[in-house]
């Protein structure tokens, strides 16, 4: 059975539809990639799952239950874990606050503060700074140790690689296969598609609200990804 | 000498007002909120006391270990069936409707309790005072007020500094939806804060009624100096806080020591002063980016 099931989930910002009947699944330990250009969908699609818009219940199935517009806490509580587009910081805590925030829920799991910094040594070094002081990659470092320290069963990762230098990039990707070799199921938003490719198990192409494309990377060719990306 | 022990008194007084303004500053801090009914609430705890003095026979000291929480759950209640009903619908919404939770407090009050003024008799405190030498004396009362004061701030900026549910307070406090991804309830957390909010605004309104008399219609006054002692020191300073209540209190005694009926005023006129030479307040937290 599988983990996350989403299932021809619409969803609204007042009477302007941003998805229409988009359905996904997730198994237990899956990296799922989720591209497509701006403004086709994926951030609401990760929002209606981790509980910040209102969508229908049987929308959005998790572990067997329909969970969806439950409350986001509750899905944290529940394992399901975003790190937003735009890292989010909280401005006025350090570092290390912002990873211990993660924890709020206290749920038991792999995950502590002592790994997540052997995770990101950088982080480590720069704990007691205020988390507005980091650069963007170390901001996206922090965002994603912060996910972690909520010891999620799926992990939502929103625009990994926005606004970051390629190197960096790579090194967020490095760190994505540890986590999936944990055994963390995750759903990686990504616009360039060239490492989330060789990552994922399965990938889900976007396109104007609605699921252009899915399969394993190994069956796509690049005439067929374009294609559902671009809609030529 | 006679100077210095004005201002000695004025530091004094700037305990109970640093009292009336922390749970204001806390719960603007915490969720945006401005609780005009802050100051009826006080005047209600004072009432309630007055309550468990009469009826149970209790010393006010007492009486407060009892009114203190009961306040703190009515704050939880508030804030969980009422208030939480208003957030993401801008600020005006919570000020209408404090507003008119302000007027109910004040008339229920005057309906059960007349319109006569009431005090809380702790049996003697109130005005033994001990000498400091050279003419100075302190009335125990104000130093254990102030005491109290600094003790409530102590305690409030461990736990913000501190605790989880601190830490919560300031990640709400930076960006509520990002808090709730983190599994932060904060509706539950504003329950939490409008309870520390007013479980000390009910220390601040039995101190308040062990020093002085008040009446159903006491709570603006208190509320305005609040406000006062808030933006002298500056938003979102526990500490500037204190120090708000502390000019704002030498200021009232000192205008009062000049003229008998310029204590208040005095005291607004450095309020406004402040304003217009520093609005951020003396001790106001860094502006941070974006």
């Amino acid at each position: 059975m599988s983990l996350l099931r989403v299932l021809r989930l619409s969803a609204f910002y007042g009477s302007f539809q941003a998805l229409f009947d988009v359905s996904l699944e997730a198994d237990e330990g899956e990296t799922i990639a989720v591209i497509g250009a701006n403004g086709a969908g994926k951030t609401t699609c990760l929002r209606a799952i981790a509980g910040v818009l209102p969508v229908p219940a049987e929308a959005v199935r998790f572990a067997g239950d329909a969970v969806g517009g439950h409350p986001a806490h509750d899905l944290v509580a529940r394992g399901v874990v975003m790190v937003p587009e735009g890292r989010r910081i909280f401005p006025s805590l350090t570092v290390e606050e912002n990873l211990l925030v993660g924890a709020y829920r206290g749920r038991p799991g792999p995950w502590t503060l002592a790994r997540v910094y052997d995770l990101f040594p950088v982080l480590a070094e720069r704990r007691r700074q205020p988390g507005p002081n980091l650069s963007g990659g170390e901001q996206q470092m922090l965002a994603i140790g912060r996910g972690l320290m909520a010891n999620p069963r799926l992990l939502l990762v929103d625009e990994i690689s926005l606004g970051l230098a390629p190197i960096v990039v790579r090194g967020l990707y490095r760190v994505l296969r540890t986590i999936a070799a944990e055994g963390t199921t995750t759903l990686v938003v990504d616009q360039d598609v060239s490492q989330i490719m060789e990552l994922a198990q399965r990938v889900y192409c976007f396109r104007k609200g609605a699921v252009s494309l899915e399969g394993r990377p190994a069956d796509l060719t690049r005439a067929r990804l374009a294609a559902a990306y671009f809609g030529v | 000498m006679a100077w210095v022990d004005t201002i000695l008194q004025g530091l004094l007084l700037g305990g109970l007002y640093a009292l009336f303004a922390t749970g204001l500053s806390l719960i603007f801090g915490v969720m945006r909120i401005v609780n005009l009914a802050h100051g009826d609430l006080s005047i209600l705890a004072a009432f309630l006391a007055v309550v468990a003095v009469e009826s149970l026979g209790l010393d006010p000291f007492v009486a407060l270990v009892l009114v203190a929480p009961l306040m703190a759950a009515l704050g939880y209640g508030l804030q969980t069936l009422v208030l939480n009903r208003l957030l993401g619908q801008g600020i005006l919404p919570p000020i209408l409707v404090t507003f008119g939770l302000s007027i109910i407090i004040q008339n229920a009050l005057l309906e059960i309790f007349s319109a006569d003024s009431r005090r809380l008799n702790p049996g003697g405190i109130e005005t033994a005072s001990v000498a400091l030498g050279g003419q100075l004396a302190v009335g125990w009362l104000p130093l254990i007020t102030l005491a109290v004061a600094v003790a409530i701030l102590v305690g409030l900026q461990g736990l913000i500094g501190r605790l989880s549910v601190g830490r919560a307070f300031r990640a709400a406090s930076d960006d509520q939806e990002t808090a709730e991804l983190m599994g932060i309830d904060n509706r539950r957390l504003y329950g939490l804060a409008m309870a520390l909010s007013l479980g000390i605004v009910a220390v601040a309104g039995v101190f308040l009624g062990i020093r002085t008399t008040f009446t159903f219609a006491s709570g603006p006054d208190r509320l305005l100096f609040a406000f006062e002692a808030v933006i002298i020191g500056g938003l979102g300073s526990l500490w500037g806080t204190l120090v708000g209540g502390a000019v704002l209190g030498v200021a009232q005694t000192v205008g009062a020591k000049l003229s008998p009926g310029w204590g208040i005023l005095t005291g607004h006129l450095v309020f406004l002063a402040v304003l217009l030479l520093r609005p951020q307040g003396l001790f106001a937290k860094a502006r941070r980016v974006a």
